[in-house]
């Protein structure tokens, strides 16, 4: 539904609306554009252009640190997304399928803090329980630690996802004789599959994007990319970051696209 | 405010509005209103009826101004609207869906208008009261739109436009989320509303039976044009074409072929008379309703000043309160609705029958 | 149809319902128990401990000491240089907030109003993008932007508006709004495309003026999403850590920044603990109030 004709905004309201949007645009785009650009710049200070180059991205690739780095955050990425998918799906289909429940308010309650939570305290809390319990800081504790803000994600997408769905469907599938794993495989599974896609990129991207938790329930030697890089941009700025960024950029925007295309391929699909 | 600049104009115009080659046209190619001339009298309880899509919502729309013509002019009282918005019009609207304000009391929802005018106090308070007390909704000031039934909440949407005392009412088919007896009781209030309060209502609808029931004078219209406009009566009895014939009540149509003003030669080979009003020699079809026709045995003596038509009954159907028989002429089958009266003679398929009808009702149109 | 045997018969008793629901009930309790485990493991028992540590004593090397509880942590939180830092952050996450929604808004509207679906589609993926992108990289663009040679330094020492921004409380403020400013879009844009514009219309209808039916129709309709948006804004600003390390100077220090210390150089785990549990009392306030004004699942 759109505004009528005769109420839509015109005149100076409206061409102020469309300057303001096209502003947020330009405010929103620009500083990374340029970061990307800059990315080819031949000059030890960013910001000043010195023709183009991909030294920067040999760099970055001959940087043992950061490729060792890179390979942790994809480990934990995939992995934690791997396990916060299965968990958060499941925690979804206990709040939306099954009514009455020992604890499920409780649940529900429980689910929504790790969204709400800020960085620093989850990192604080995370870091004084492994001390607590002596584990050793290192590559695990990061994996735990993804995992226990990703589940509360993934669980938002695919709930999202069940509330819209026909649950008659699922009734139908047992009056035509399937079992209840059953119909989790071939009916709801399948229909609940983009919100669970969605919510597992979004668990990517957040494990990806994590610094704080990460920095503080790292241990010596393992470390994952934006930790490293933010260690590198504190110490010193150099274009060198600019190609990390990009490749960074382009790697989320490609998450992006996935998951949109993802998405409309299943709309299309019903 | 509004008031005394309208009362002058008013004197000076008798028609509430005026409409003169109205067209909308949506982008390139949607014509939804397709030049379409209208005068609605000052009082008067006019309705727009048609299919879905026909353009009689948008008209509506444009009257409110929710819309603004692509060409034409659409004057309320002698006033020419152009682009002016709807807040600076003398007219309110009651909208399909009723539009309440959820986050708004009852109350709230129809003090709306009074204040966005600039009314405030006890004036405000003594309108709404009388307002609701108006569609019978006393007691309900304090709800929330939520919890009131469709017909409660078609109400509040009544009495939330009536309370600003507009001298045009434009309704777009208020009644369509009601249940039939709901409905049927909601027309004869509204037409008592109407009379009442005596304003000009403009009333949308695609339902036949609620238009004849309730109007003044009705439009029909079909794809953006306005094919015919007139009272009730006018429209069902004398309609101006095919389309207007079938939309408005149950008709049949007979082709045949004009002889002689007043007489029409049907393709099975009848002659009969009617109503015509083109050149011998032109097509034309008969519309003659069901109701106007009667069924009796052949050889039956037929007064002079009726016609008859020779056919064989093809289908009886049982109505209860009255028997439709479906009756075959030798080109197309007849339908003919005889009342369930006790003494009324019951026909059988196979039995042939003398059709008998008088030339007053059968019109031959043209297109 | 075929007889049933004796045995197979089931007569029909309300027993059997209560039974198929406990059924019900336990299944669903077993499909979230490895999650529900999981969050209580290492969620909700670590919540617990911070707000246990905040009352412990601190040892030699600043790990916390289980013994002699006492409320020092506490008390050292209203000291004024704390309790300044701590309203500097409560101030800047405010302020962040409130241009977050006044830049936010009409953005969001712009888009949500645009007549073609295709249009809205296009744009809203133009905001899911920065949206998406790395968090990190978009405070580093900044940073660049923003150092000796960077482009808006450039621009405002050529136009004479202003110098170095680097290193400073506005260049945090740049900073948190570029990198808050889509999650105050998304729920708004979600809130606003759902309003129901035939209210507006007969707002208008109903001689409101423009302005009017935005102020008592459009505005109050698309009161959730301003409530979740400033809540996803205001929580992570106040918390914020690496915008104010990367963009700030010594004299921004923030609370996200003075917690972390604590665990590193200042090595003061009770008092990290008890800032911690501050912040978290400040955020579930938040919360019970976004809950109380009728807001939904975010």
């Amino acid at each position: 539904m759109n505004l009528s004709e005769g109420t839509a905004t015109r005149g100076l309201v409206e061409k102020l609306l469309t300057i303001n949007g096209w502003a947020v645009f330009l405010f929103l785009y620009v500083p990374i554009s340029i970061v990307m650009i800059f990315s080819f710049s031949d000059h030890p200070n960013v910001g000043i252009w010195g023709g183009f180059t991909l030294d920067w991205y040999d760099r970055m690739l001959g940087n043992d640190q950061l490729m060792r780095a890179l390979r942790n955050s994809v480990i934990v990425g995939l992995v934690s997304t791997f396990v916060s998918t299965i968990l958060g799906t499941a925690a979804a289909i206990a709040l939306e399928r099954y009514r009455r429940w020992i604890g499920k308010r409780p649940f529900d309650a429980l689910l929504y803090l790790p969204v709400i939570i800020p960085d620093v305290t989850m990192a604080v809390m995370l870091l004084i329980w492994f001390a607590q319990l002596n584990f050793r800081f290192g590559l695990t504790t990061i994996l735990l630690s993804h995992i226990a803000f990703n589940i509360s994600f993934v669980a938002i997408v695919v709930r999202a996802r069940l509330a819209n769905m026909d649950d008659s469907l699922e009734e139908a599938a047992a009056d035509l004789y399937a079992g209840r794993w059953q119909t989790f495989r071939r009916v709801t599974l399948p229909l609940i599959w983009p919100g669970v896609i969605g919510g597992a990129l979004l668990a990517l991207t957040l494990s990806l994007d994590d610094v704080v938790i990460t920095s503080l329930v790292q241990g010596p030697g393992a470390t994952t990319l934006p930790v490293y890089v933010f260690g590198l941009i504190r110490r010193s700025v150099t274009p060198e970051i600019n190609a990390v960024s990009t490749v960074m950029l382009v790697a989320s925007m490609l998450l992006v696209l996935m998951s949109l295309g993802f998405q409309r391929r299943a709309e299309t699909r019903e | 405010m509004r008031c005394g600049f309208w009362y002058v104009a008013r004197l000076m115009s008798a028609s509430a509005v005026t409409l003169s080659n109205v067209t909308k046209r949506f982008g390139e190619e949607v014509v939804a209103v397709d030049d379409i001339d209208l005068e609605i009298g000052d009082g008067e309880f006019f309705s727009l009826l048609g299919p879905s899509g026909c353009g009689k919502t948008t008209t509506l729309r444009m009257i409110a101004g929710l819309e603004f013509p692509t060409e034409g002019s659409i004057k309320i009282f002698g006033e020419e609207m152009g682009i002016r918005p709807p807040n600076k019009r003398p007219v309110n609207t009651v909208f399909q869906s009723y539009a309440l304000f959820p986050h708004m009391s009852v109350f709230d929802n129809v003090a709306f208008g009074l204040r966005m005018s600039g009314i405030e106090g006890s004036e405000v308070d003594r309108r709404v009261s009388e307002s609701i007390d108006l569609v019978q909704l006393s007691g309900m000031a304090k709800r929330s739109p939520r919890q009131l039934s469709g017909g409660q909440q078609q109400r509040v949407a009544l009495a939330r436009a009536l309370v600003n005392r507009p001298k045009v009412l434009l309704l777009d088919e208020p009644l369509g989320a009601l249940d039939l007896k709901l409905r049927q009781a909601m027309q004869l209030e509204l037409k008592d509303i109407q009379k009442e309060v005596g304003i000009t209502f403009v009333y949308v609808t695609h339902d036949q039976q609620e238009a004849l029931t309730m109007s003044d004078r009705i439009g029909v219209m079909s794809h953006g044009r306005l094919l015919q406009v007139g009272p009730s009566e006018e429209i069902y009895e004398s309609p101006a074409n095919r389309f207007v014939a079938d939309f408005i009540g149950e008709t049949n149509f007979i082709e045949g072929q004009v002889t002689a003003p007043g007489e029409v030669k049907l393709t099975n080979g009848a002659l009969v008379k009617a109503r015509t009003h083109s050149e011998p020699g032109s097509a034309v079809t008969l519309t003659l309703r069901p109701e106007k026709l009667n069924v009796n045995s052949p050889g039956t003596d037929i007064p002079a000043d009726r016609c008859s038509l020779r056919g064989k009954v093809h289908r009886r159907i049982y109505y209860g309160d009255a028997l439709y028989y479906e009756v075959d002429i030798g080109t197309v089958l007849v339908d003919v609705m005889v009342e369930n009266r006790p003494g009324v003679l019951r026909w059988s398929e196979g039995d042939e029958v003398l059709l008998d009808f008088h030339p007053e009702a059968a019109e031959a149109l043209t297109e | 149809m075929t007889q049933l045997a004796e045995h197979e018969r089931v007569e029909v008793n309300p027993e059997l319902e209560e039974r198929a629901e406990k059924d019900k009930a336990r299944r669903g309790l077993l499909t979230a128990l490895p999650a529900y485990v999981y969050l209580i493991a290492f969620f909700a028992i670590p919540l617990v401990l911070v707000f246990v540590f905040s009352f412990a004593s601190r040892s030699r090397t600043g790990t916390p000491v289980l013994a002699d509880w006492n409320l020092d942590s506490w008390a050292r939180l209203f000291d004024p240089l704390v309790a300044g830092l701590a309203w500097r952050s409560l101030w800047l996450a405010v302020v962040n907030t409130l241009l977050c929604l006044l830049i936010g808004y009409p953005f969001a509207y712009w888009i949500a109003t645009r007549r073609a679906g295709t249009t809205r589609n296009l744009l809203l993926i133009l905001v899911l993008i920065p949206f998406w992108s790395n968090f990190l990289v978009r405070t580093y663009a900044w940073r660049t932007l923003l150092d000796v040679d960077g482009f808006v330094t450039q621009f405002g020492e050529a136009t004479g508006l202003w110098g170095q921004l680097l290193f400073s409380l506005p260049a945090v403020f740049i900073g948190l709004l570029y990198g808050y400013l889509p999650f105050m879009v998304l729920p708004l844009y979600a809130a606003i495309e759902r309003i129901d514009w035939s209210l507006v219309d007969a707002a208008r209808d109903l001689y409101a003026t423009g302005g009017d039916a935005f102020r008592k129709v459009t505005l109050p309709l698309s009161r959730p999403g301003i409530v979740a948006g400033s809540i996803l804004v205001f929580i992570p600003s106040l918390g914020a850590y690496v915008t104010p390390d990367i963009l700030g100077g010594p004299n921004t220090t923030l609370i996200g920044e003075y917690i972390v210390t604590q665990f590193g150089a200042a090595r003061n785990w009770p008092f990290g603990a008890a800032l911690s549990s501050a912040i978290l009392i400040v955020m579930l306030i938040a919360t019970i109030y976004y809950f109380r004004s009728g807001g939904r699942t975010l």
